[in-house]
């Protein structure tokens, strides 16, 4: 337990911290046991997206209902805080996943025999050749299979339904009975004569319909538990709060909510509904909380119902609510790439609003203030700067930056707005938007942006400079390309080639993909709260949205471009060595070529230091890979778009690729988003900012910036003012997004270990010039104990 | 002229964001310098054992037959080496490096140009520093004009040891000087700085009479000037003067130039001076006194030792 937290929590909300902190977690299979059956009952009698809504009603009128001690925002996914469903209709677990989840090392979630004998006897069977994943694997191509199981790309809708979904502000203004309302007035307007798919659309809003009936009824018996538990309880102030809680699951989702708390647990419910409806990735988003909650906030601190610390409060148990919802286990090359219990929601605090004014507000700060005072793993959050957003807001998240956590993160709101436009967006639609899990943008409640998975782009430049061999598993994956790569041009042109054979290979399998949802596994709950599912009577993952959007996520662009920097260099102009003892060196893993590593390293201009050599090399892979996505129609009448992050997979990338030109040993992970290679930036974080402004970012749907401070950058006021003076330069460049982690001493242990991954680390003294890693071991380590930020 | 160094995103040379360039070249020769390869106009060669892989490379390079391998690393024959940098140029693991490297101003300016988006946002500038880089008057006044041309605000980092006229006109080209008050016991400024200090005071106080914005910075160092009677001292020399500093920065003591030490093939304080930090307490009791109307600083180390 982190003893570094703020000490204004409130008893309650310490204790429920504790709580989830010290909460293991664990698999349910009340979710899957419900739906086996009721698939069993059911499957054949009517349309899918009825049979769909009907599932989802059945799990609302049957799953255990659990008020927590002292919660004040209540509802659970599974039947008790960090109990997982599973989602047997997408992937059906085995009894050996079952096993290994409950028994490994990393991320465990523990389940009992009996449950698991129970899962082998009731859910297995049934969904054996059933679930979606088998039915995807059937069906792909065999050359997808090889670069899939080699490690070209990953694909995140094999196992879990498309997420990466926020809300905009209608749940706020209206209830579910209003929208169903409206869906009935659809049904009652559908023209049977004229419109070939009004059948397919009463099929869909009829479902919606139920879904919206079906998450009445599951905050219904949250009121019912809620009474009677009031009825019990020996202290009378926590029963008035059951009787209150009771009053607002009886009013929202229902209705519009009418004040703060109803507010969040509105939200609250909306969420559980979607993450129980399927498993979307990432799990949910609230969009703009902060700009949501503002008017109720303000309403009721004036009416005199609410009190600052009475929000925060309420803010505090949302927060723990979302870390209770630890993501769904993930099996075979996704467990690999995205193993861990964060499920990426992502709260946005500040932006602007929709008619372009600051969206900072008291409840930005309450929420700045609650990510660091509870400082734990869900949900994400990340301030959203524009050039209107008060330099005090700024100022306060580096504050909250400077605590270590890695986040908040940072992002342009003025670059992602442009994004947005740039795909076609309305500007007030792109306004409302902002990122949903990692770094990709949306336009909030309007669209359905799909991340299809990981490209490995240094892993195709492997391939290239083997003839579309691949070394690590010992099979042609790629495409001949030839070898004995005349000049640089020749070996581009060659690299370029298997990039489009690898993306068009990739989006196959992404559209068929695509088509399976939208054909066996509709969400009709979800698709109640984007714009224009209803109007236009289709749901979510069948063009239902006002856009619809593909991404694939290149990785590794530091690592390639550094690779192909090095090859330009010492191979092609000063003919330092022949492509063929490079390759020899590449498959010894460098082992007895330590001396052209070293020159590697130490001679080749990189990316990440403001040096035109390398920055263009960036700049020209970055506009090919979006010349080789941008455009490739998507299922839906859209297309797909570059984004440029890499979650963790490039620790699961490095894995797979081999030694690269760079420098680089195998195994070791490649760089992270558009990040330089680790310890590749030598000059400093101005530097890599310049590098990173080159790229024309408003061509992707987002860039990751990962940059490591040494604590003593950011001792003073002095200098968190000059932390968002960079920030403010980055943004000014064009820049999406930048994180900053807080080197720590563990770190510094790792950066002792592995010198030339950590040449970036830099401490900056008073008149003082030196790098980090020039220094010896006593001094490094007597640099970060010291707290002055002036010495000399 | 000949630089040492250049660092971006310097954030502890005066304000904003920074760009820091370091001049070769001191009259001084602090005990502690934390920058001892900035001590000596020449180039120089430094090695850093850490890094070497005993390739040979740089033996075959060596056109003076300076180099030799030892069990202890290599070894430079320093009567033979002319500091030509071959070695350097052809170290793969940049073990070998030559400290300086002579610079034209437009060249400076390039660089100074990169961070120009930092330095508007941030309201910062370039620093320059040394070494002394009074000592290098007419690149100094050509690059300070440069930059007052460009529009960039421009910090001296000095000892004032210099003749009254050159700091004067080096003022003249400049916003802003860091100024370090070491000792203001001249003896004592003599034998551990290697210069009297009277030329360093007089200085001070003119530019404090030409009402020049100035920062002092005061290494704290028990063993030389981190008592009662020297820290009184200075306290009143700074607050009799005319214009008070914009801010005294009080910088603990630090042997980090150990390390540098080590490459260059001297030796840190040969003499063994017993130099320490003033614990925090001890530093309260020395500043409580009127430093004229400046702004203190001062950190103090963590207590206790850093972990292995």
């Amino acid at each position: 337990m982190n003893n570094n937290i703020s000490s204004n929590l409130s008893a309650r909300v310490m204790r429920l911290r504790e709580e989830t902190f010290n909460i293991q977690p664990s698999l349910s299979i009340e979710r899957a046991l419900i739906e086996t059956r009721f698939y069993k009952e059911n499957y054949g009698k009517y349309p899918i997206p009825v049979l769909r809504a009907l599932n989802f009603l059945e799990i609302c009128k049957q799953k255990t209902i659990y008020i927590g001690e002292g919660e004040l925002i209540i509802g659970e996914r599974g039947p008790k805080p960090k109990c997982v469903p599973t989602f047997p209709e997408l992937t059906c677990h085995s009894v050996e996943d079952l096993h290994i989840l409950n028994t490994r090392e990393l991320q465990p979630y523990s389940i009992s025999q009996e449950d698991i004998d129970t899962y082998a006897r009731e859910v297995i069977p049934y969904w054996h050749g059933r679930s979606q994943r088998e039915r995807i694997f059937e069906h792909v191509p065999e050359s997808w299979k090889t670069a899939y199981l080699a490690g070209i790309f990953t694909e995140f809708m094999e196992q879990r339904a498309p997420g990466h979904t926020a809300l905009d502000g209608k749940v706020y203004k209206y209830g579910l009975l209003d929208l169903k309302e409206r869906i009935n007035n659809e049904i009652g307007n559908l023209d049977f004569i004229n419109d070939a798919e009004a059948t397919d659309k009463q099929e869909e809003l009829t479902a919606m319909a139920i879904s919206c009936d079906a998450a009445i009824l599951f905050a219904e018996r949250h009121a019912d538990l809620a009474e009677k538990m009031a009825l019990t309880e020996p202290n009378p102030t926590r029963a008035a709060e059951l009787s209150q809680i009771a009053e607002i699951c009886r009013w929202v989702p229902a209705h519009a909510p009418r004040n703060y708390w109803e507010a969040i647990q509105m939200y609250w419910f909306i969420h559980l509904g979607t993450i129980t409806e399927l498993n979307g990735w990432d799990a949910m988003n609230p969009g703009h909380f902060d700009q949501h909650l503002t008017p109720f906030y303000e309403k009721d601190i004036t009416t005199g119902i609410l009190t600052r610390e009475q929000a925060k409060e309420l803010m505090a148990c949302f927060f723990i609510k979302v870390n209770n919802h630890t993501a769904p286990p993930k099996v075979g090359i996704t467990a690999k790439e995205s193993g861990t219990y964060n499920d990426f929601t992502n709260l946005n605090i500040g932006g602007v609003k929709v008619d372009g004014s600051t969206g900072v507000s008291e409840v930005s700060y309450i929420m700045l203030e609650t990510v660091e005072a509870l400082h734990i793993l869900q949900p994400g959050s990340s301030i959203h700067i524009s050039k209107n957003t008060p330099e005090d807001f700024l100022h306060a998240g580096c504050k909250v930056i400077r605590r270590g956590y890695g986040y908040p993160s940072v992002f342009n709101t003025d670059t992602y707005i442009k994004e947005l436009t740039r795909q076609g967006k309305t500007l007030q639609d792109a306004r409302e938007g902002g990122c949903s899990g990692c770094i990709e943008v949306g336009a909030f409640g309007k669209e359905a942006y799909i991340l299809t998975g990981y490209l490995n782009v240094p892993k195709i430049l492997e391939i290239t400079l083997n003839n579309g061999f691949d070394p690590i598993s010992g099979q042609q994956i790629g495409l001949k390309t030839g070898s004995g790569f005349n000049d640089f041009e020749d070996l581009y042109a060659a690299f370029l080639k298997q990039i489009h054979y690898f993306v068009d290979l990739k989006i196959h399998v992404s559209n068929y993909i695509d088509k399976m949802f939208a054909k066996y596994a509709p969400a009709p709950f979800l698709s109640l709260f984007i714009d224009d599912c209803i109007a236009k009577g289709r749901d979510y993952y069948n063009c239902g949205p006002r856009y619809n959007t593909n991404y694939i996520q290149c990785t590794g662009l530091g690592t390639v471009t550094d690779s192909l920097s090095s090859i330009k260099k010492h191979v092609f102009e000063e003919k330092r060595w022949t492509m063929d003892q490079l390759l020899k060196a590449l498959s010894d893993n460098f082992e007895g070529h330590e001396v052209m590593r070293q020159t590697i390293i130490n001679r080749t201009p990189f990316f990440g230091n403001d040096d035109d050599y390398a920055d263009d090399i960036a700049v020209r892979i970055y506009n090919d890979l979006f010349d080789a996505i941008e455009g490739k129609p998507n299922t839906k009448g859209e297309c797909f778009h570059i984004d440029m992050l890499s979650t963790i997979c490039h620790v699961y990338f490095g894995k797979v690729t081999g030694a690269t030109p760079n420098g680089r040993f195998a195994n070791r992970a490649i760089s992270d988003g558009t990040s330089p290679e680790h310890g590749a930036d030598t000059h400093g974080p101005s530097a890599v900012v310049k590098s990173l402004g080159k790229l024309d970012q408003t061509k992707s749907g987002g860039t990751l910036l990962n940059q490591r401070f040494m604590p003593n950058m950011l001792k003073s006021d002095e200098d968190i003012a000059k932390l968002t003076a960079l920030i403010r330069s980055y943004f000014a460049l064009g820049g999406h997004h930048i994180q900053f982690n807080i080197i720590d001493t563990e770190t510094l242990y790792d950066a002792q270990k592995h010198p030339e991954e950590y040449r970036d680390l830099l401490v900056r003294v008073a008149g003082y010039s030196d790098y980090f890693n020039d220094m010896n071991l006593d001094l490094q380590m007597d640099v970060i104990t010291r707290t002055e930020q002036n010495s000399f | 002229m000949l630089v040492f160094d250049i660092k971006r995103y310097a954030i502890h040379d005066g304000p904003g964001i920074r760009i820091t360039i370091f001049m070769k070249g001191c009259p001084l020769s602090c005990v502690w310098c934390h920058n001892p390869e900035g001590i000596s106009s020449k180039k120089q060669k430094l090695y850093n054992k850490k890094k070497c892989i005993g390739c040979r490379a740089c033996i075959a390079a060596c056109p003076e037959h300076a180099i030799t391998l030892t069990t202890e690393g290599i070894v430079t024959d320093s009567s033979r080496c002319t500091a030509c940098g071959e070695c350097a140029r052809v170290c793969p693991t940049l073990a070998c490096e030559i400290s300086g490297s002579e610079y034209t101003t437009e060249a400076l300016m390039q660089e100074i140009e990169k961070e120009r988006i930092f330095i508007e946002q941030s309201g910062g500038g370039v620093t320059i520093c040394g070494g002394e880089p009074l000592l290098h008057l007419e690149p100094l006044l050509d690059l300070l004009k440069q930059c007052g041309k460009a529009g960039i605000h421009r910090a001296v980092d000095t000892t004032l040891f210099a003749k009254p006229d050159i700091v004067k006109e080096v003022m003249d080209n400049c916003e802003l000087f860091l100024i370090d008050l070491k000792n203001m016991d001249s003896e004592k400024h003599r034998q551990f700085c290697g210069v009297p200090n009277e030329m360093i005071l007089s200085n001070i106080k003119m530019v404090a009479e030409a009402g020049h914005d100035y920062i002092i910075r005061i290494p704290m160092i028990e063993g030389f000037n981190a008592d009662e009677e020297n820290v009184t001292r200075s306290a009143e020399f700074l607050a009799s003067l005319p214009k008070a500093p914009i801010k005294v920065e009080l910088l603990p003591y630090h042997d980090i130039a150990k390390g540098k030490h080590e490459k260059l093939g001297t030796v840190y304080n040969p003499h063994g001076y017993a130099f320490a930090a003033p614990d925090i307490e001890k530093f309260h009791a020395l500043t409580k006194r009127d430093f004229g109307k400046s702004i203190l600083s001062y950190n103090a180390p963590e207590s206790g030792q850093p972990k292995p």
